[in-house]
């Protein structure tokens, strides 16, 4: 066992954990943020994705020790103050979360890569989330919601009187 | 309209019910919960498809008095798992029948210390050679379930198919195939166990089906209803590979959680779950057609098999659907549909969205194509001179009284793919590219609900209820895993009671706390489910208003009336159970009549292109059009089409189960390819709303309808692509290649060795 | 997850000369682990056999990329995310910024280092086909000191390399001669992204007037380790390029290559397609009026 500390969502944490066990688990188990998910366990499904030191990593493929000194942001850290981060608000407007199990590491992705391109295109987006795999919606209201939060797209009414709040293209 | 509904819900998109849970990564799911003193659960399984077992060792390098063992023995009363046919083995003692197949469980306080004790269990076999195709199980050379292999068997027939071949210009035949597909839903099976000598079993799952479970878990242990209890938590998608599965964990923890006197969750990780769990039959059909020389459909023969895998479970109610879809959207004078359900040594086939028939209509629709080419017309001519017409019976003798319209879908479809303008192009293009291009299209339908007198059987139950802090809350079995069902049943009981949309809560499927309303499968949730939350919604209004609440009544009053009514008698609850609609007739002897109370109706169509230099086909764009009695949530209604079609490209070109004598080889995610989103193409979806009068608020069944269109439909463009024929789905680059190469398709799987090289390229 | 991490030690010193004394105290004792993006996996599968590890993460001494006129430097800890932020890679080896964006997803590039992409030695990695054909060199460090071996004779066997007990990997070199090459790339996968390589082929090469001068040509998953195809260079080098010599270049390549059957493909796709791939490349050599 090692004593890990890291800054997680804006919270010094520091556990007692042996220095191989998956930082997935140690969010999880240790620290109780179950918000983080488990879908593959090899790095390819992205439900475990989280931010370390401003990156999005696979949180099942950190052995705890590499995180040891870190800042690390999971989904409870999107929102601030009870208010839903932009990427959060345009999901739910968007119908881009339908079981949700992928839905933290998508948001953490789309995170992700607004931050690197504030005004994404389709090609950037697709990219950007090829390593967030989602059963259930194809994709396609994944990529609108992130669209709308783009700078310059966010918000655009679609139609001509109906502009519902809730409606989404 | 009252003063207190300014707006309609349904036919509107509102917030996901629990969408602010998911977005913020407060939803639970199974693996989210601990229980205080709760252990952990494994299972050690087969390594063999079929034989006996001789003995089962627990070496002494695992202290094995710190785990808690249950074998066969342990289980109380009949070692099978309740679904249809009781086959079902629950642990196995003596005969094995499937790779993977469940033996001995182990439980421990810390979850790292299984895996190395599930693999210390030694395990001796008897082993007997394996059946693992239709095929080989048809032969019957070896028999390994019931007398013939054979689980189910029905035939389907109208006219008199013996007659039409003489009167034939052309008679076509045709073999198709589908393999295999996983559900992949991305969280795994998993569940939570609380066995009680006194108050019974608790089982908290995700699943589909909480009564499924909860009768299971009755016939496992013989306890009454009331002393068990099935709870579906947060369930991180399902397709139906949660359906029945979950009686199958849910009946292993709980044998578990008996012995070891305390909860104990089992939670598969991704090989276990690939590797154990049920997938979409594989299935081959045979079709023999007898056109007139326009290509007019005369009569046909359909051969129909699925591969079931070791056990029946549901490959009667698989095989059914498949053989009720065979016939596609079409007008048969005579057909006759035989079909079959054959055992073979792989673990148990299970449902997976569409149920037998994305199998089928494959079949049809590339069949159709096919004829098209032997006649020397369109494939979009074929299907308009034989598409079935309002007034018209299909193959079960079903009177068609929807208002379908197949020739404008079919027109809508082209014309939002731009088919013709598209083919042009790629009729010139392709002669010079590397990479060909081309359209291609599926026809079919699909039908929502249980089939036949399945409804009647099942007679669903819904309930509504006023409480004490002011919500009308919905009562059912019905589960939500993404497809929306507290959206939609919400929306129809705010509408139906005028209220507004964040008055309506939803119940957690708990088999303590609501009525039966059927399982969430078979595309019912929508137009059954919610045409019982609409009457039981009617049922509450009446309650009130003969107590007083007048006709116009604004929200307000509305809740104050229920305020009244709880304080007066204790509560306001109204139930309401399932009547079939007038002029439903199932013969389940002669498999005639009404199939399904409604069909949905769709033209799907796909742009491919595939490079003839890396054989590698990729889906461009894709467009799907369907008629489906009316939309209740505009938003879900895409997001249901959009992800049906994903994984109907799946099908189609991407996910294909690599077999090892009945093991599952590629068992990850690494090796099992899903599309990604740098995959996926724009998916077009468009409706068509001819409300159904028995449905809620007009709704049709729209769940499984996508997953039946985009395998046809990109085989269909593949061949318009290239002139070359692909009969079996998924189609690999490796299948191009072989086709195109012009050399000998190999019928024999990939094999996996150690490096060894061959030094196979000398040419 | 298939492991009892309890039974798994992870030590960090910290430094590259507190690594380096690690493993010259107890060579073969600790197994480096970089970004973890292949151990971790190994771990989670239960394969895991190592059961003393020593993390590189966080080695800043590993984690650069540096150049002098006639060189780029690449340290082994560099991730794949580095590779493709770096404006000479991308200017002048644009086939290994192509070959780390599709490696994985962005959450693995972000850790996967090229030196764990080299160390871990599959057939099928990402970089080491470009690393051959821009004729890399590998720098090698211990406690004993350091040495530099042409990448070409790292590869030893399937999941052998020329690397002892004691040393560790400390960077790639490649000589900046190349921002004037013909340069291409081609990976064929499962699918568009997250993909392991079925086949892929690198190629770089110059022409003087319509002979070509010099070629490289890397690939992945045609041979037991990452393969530099000779034969198909020899084809064609001093030649011009016509129907006769490409034909020739793909028979010999044809000849050279013995890629296999596994999981997830045939070896007589993997040989079809990585000709095709050649075939096309040496043919818009042919047709290139831009590199000579």
């Amino acid at each position: 066992m090692t004593q890990i500390s890291f800054v997680v969502n804006g919270e010094k944490k520091t556990v007692d954990a042996p220095p191989m066990a998956r930082l997935l688990d140690v969010l999880r188990e240790h620290c109780h943020l179950t918000g983080t998910k488990e879908g593959c366990g090899e790095g390819e499904c992205g439900s475990c994705s989280v931010m370390m030191n401003g990156e999005l990593v696979n949180s099942c493929l950190v052995p705890v020790l590499q995180a040891d000194g870190a800042t690390l942001c999971t989904i409870e850290g999107m929102a601030h103050d009870g208010q839903m981060h932009l990427i959060q608000k345009k999901f739910l407007e968007c119908g881009a979360a339908q079981c949700g199990i992928c839905t933290p590491g998508m948001i953490l992705a789309a995170h992700h890569l607004l931050e690197k391109y504030p005004a994404p295109t389709m090609e950037q987006i697709r990219e950007g989330l090829a390593g967030n795999l989602c059963r259930c919606t194809g994709y396609q209201r994944i990529f609108d919601a992130v669209e709308k939060c783009g700078t310059g797209t966010a918000g655009t009414a679609k139609r001509g009187d109906e502009i519902d709040a809730f409606e989404c293209e | 309209m009252a003063a207190g509904n300014p707006e309609k819900i349904v036919g509107h998109s509102p917030q996901r019910k629990e969408g602010p849970d998911k977005v913020l990564g407060r939803a639970r799911y199974i693996d989210d919960y601990e229980m205080p003193g709760m252990w952990h659960g494994a299972t050690v399984r087969s390594t063999i498809a079929r034989g006996s077992i001789k003995s089962i060792n627990f070496p002494k390098h695992i202290p094995w008095d710190e785990f808690v063992v249950v074998t066969a023995a342990d289980i109380p009363f009949d070692n099978y798992i309740h679904h249809i046919l009781n086959d079902h083995t629950c642990l196995a003692c003596r005969e094995i029948k499937h790779p993977a197949e469940p033996i001995v469980l182990l439980a421990h306080p810390d979850k790292q210390r299984l895996h190395a004790a599930v693999e210390a269990v030694q395990i001796e076999y008897e082993k007997l050679p394996g059946v693992f195709t239709i095929e080989e199980s048809e032969k019957m050379d070896t028999i390994i379930w019931g007398e013939d292999n054979t689980f189910k068997s029905y035939l389907m027939e109208k006219g008199d198919v013996d007659s039409v071949w003489k009167d034939a210009a052309y008679i076509v035949e045709g073999e198709y195939r589908t393999g295999a597909q996983e559900q992949l839903y991305i969280e795994n099976n998993g569940v939570i166990a609380e066995y009680s000598e006194t108050d019974g079993v608790t089982v908290w799952a995700s699943m589909q089906c909480p009564f499924y479970l909860h009768k299971a878990l009755m016939e496992l242990f013989h306890l009454p209803e009331e002393k068990v209890r099935a709870i579906q938590v947060e369930t991180g998608g399902a397709f139906g590979g949660k359906e029945d599965y979950p009686s199958v964990i849910g009946s292993h923890a709980a044998l578990l959680s008996m012995k070891a006197k305390r909860p104990v969750k089992m939670m598969y990780d991704r090989m276990e779950d690939l590797a154990a769990t049920t997938k979409r039959h594989p299935s081959r059909t045979r079709h023999r057609t007898a056109v007139d020389k326009d290509g007019k459909l005369l009569g046909g023969e359909i051969e129909f098999a699925i591969d079931g895998g070791a056990y029946s479970t549901l490959s009667q109610v698989v095989l059914s659907r498949g053989t009720i879809h065979a016939p596609g959207p079409y007008f048969w004078p005579a057909i006759r549909v035989s079909a079959k359900a054959m055992a073979t040594n792989c673990p148990p086939h299970g449902a997976f969205r569409g149920f037998g028939a994305p199998q089928s209509i494959f079949a049809m629709e590339r069949h159709m194509d096919h004829i098209a080419h032997v006649v020397g017309i369109s494939p979009e001519e074929m299907r308009r001179r034989n598409f079935i017409k309002t007034g018209e019976t299909t193959a079960t003798g079903q009177l068609v009284r929807d208002d379908v319209d197949m020739q404008k879908l079919m027109d809508k479809a082209f014309a939002e793919s731009h088919y013709y303008a598209k083919r042009k192009e790629f009729a010139k293009t392709n002669r010079t590219s590397v990479v060909k291009r081309g359209m291609g299209f599926a026809c079919f339908f699909h039908g929502a609900g249980f089939t036949g007198s399945g409804e009647r059987y099942l007679a669903s139950i819904v309930g509504l209820e006023a409480t004490p802090e002011g919500k009308v809350r919905v009562l059912v079995s019905s589960t939500e895993f993404g497809q929306g069902t507290n959206t939609i049943l919400s929306q129809i009981a705010a509408e139906a009671l005028r209220l507004e949309y964040d008055d309506v809560i939803v119940q957690q499927p708990d088999t303590s706390k609501v009525p039966n309303s059927g399982p969430t499968v078979a595309s019912r949730t929508a137009m059954v489910v919610g045409k019982l939350v609409h009457s039981a919604a009617l049922g509450m209004l009446k309650t009130l208003t003969d107590a007083g609440l007048r006709e116009d009544y604004t929200r307000e009053e509305f809740l104050a009336a229920c305020a009244a009514h709880i304080h007066k008698h204790g509560a306001l609850k109204v139930l309401s159970q399932y009547e079939a609609p007038p002029n439903i007739f199932w013969d389940d002897q002669l498999y005639r009549g009404d199939a399904y109370p409604a069909y949905a109706w769709a033209v799907y169509v796909a742009e491919v292109a595939v490079d003839t230099r890396t054989y590698f086909t990729e889906v461009k764009d894709f467009v799907a059009v369907q008629e489906v009695g009316r939309v209740l949530h505009p938003v879900l209604a895409k997001g249901q089409i959009e992800g049906g079609v994903a994984q109907g490209i799946g099908y189609a070109i991407y996910e294909k189960v690599v077999w090892k004598e009945g093991v599952m080889a590629n068992n990850q995610m690494t090796n099992y390819i899903m599309a990604t989103s740098a995959d996926v193409p724009a998916i077009r979806v468009f409706f068509e709303e001819v409300p159904f009068q028995y449905g809620a608020y007009g709704a049709k069944g729209i769940g499984e309808l996508p997953m039946d269109g985009p395998a046809p439909a990109i085989l269909n463009a593949m061949e318009e692509a290239t002139g070359l024929s692909f009969n079996e789905c998924p189609v690999m680059p490796e299948d191009v290649f072989e086709a195109m190469t012009g050399a000998p398709h190999s019928e024999e799987q990939p094999v996996i060795t150690e490096p060894a090289f061959t030094g196979a390229g000398r040419r | 997850m298939r492991s009892n991490v309890s039974e798994y030690e992870l030590i960090a010193p910290g430094t590259l000369k507190g690594v380096l004394q690690t493993l010259a105290d107890k060579p073969g004792e600790y197994l480096p682990v970089a970004g973890g993006t292949e151990v971790m996996v190994m771990l989670g599968v239960g394969r895991l056999a190592q059961k003393k590890l020593i993390s590189l993460w966080g080695v800043k001494e590993l984690r650069f990329i540096r150049e002098t006129e006639t060189t780029l430097t690449i340290g082994a800890g560099a991730t794949f995310t580095d590779i493709r932020k770096n404006k000479i890679i991308a200017k002048e080896f644009p086939l290994l910024a192509l070959a780390a964006s599709w490696t994985g997803s962005i959450a693995n590039q972000n850790r996967g280092t090229l030196g764990g992409n080299i160390v871990n030695a599959s057939p099928a990695a990402d970089t080491p086909p470009a690393l051959l054909a821009y004729d890399a060199t590998v720098e090698i460090v211990s406690a004993r000191g350091s040495r530099m071996l042409e990448y070409r004779a790292f590869h030893k066997g399937y999941k052998k390399i020329a690397l002892e007990p004691d040393e560790l990997l400390y960077a790639v070199h490649i000589p900046r001669r190349f921002a004037d090459s013909f340069q291409r790339l081609r990976k064929v996968g499962t699918r568009n992204a997250m993909a392991i390589s079925k086949v892929a082929l690198a190629i770089v090469a110059k022409k003087t007037g319509d002979v070509v001068s010099e070629i490289a040509i890397g690939g992945a998953s045609v041979r037991e380790m990452p393969y530099r195809c000779i034969a198909a260079e020899a084809a064609v080098r001093g030649k011009a390029l016509n129907a006769a010599t490409i034909a020739s270049a793909r028979a010999a390549l044809a000849g050279e290559i013995a890629p296999i059957d596994d999981i997830r493909s045939t070896g007589r796709y993997r040989a079809q397609v990585v000709c095709n791939i050649l075939e096309d490349f040496l043919t818009e050599l042919q047709n290139d009026l831009q590199h000579r």
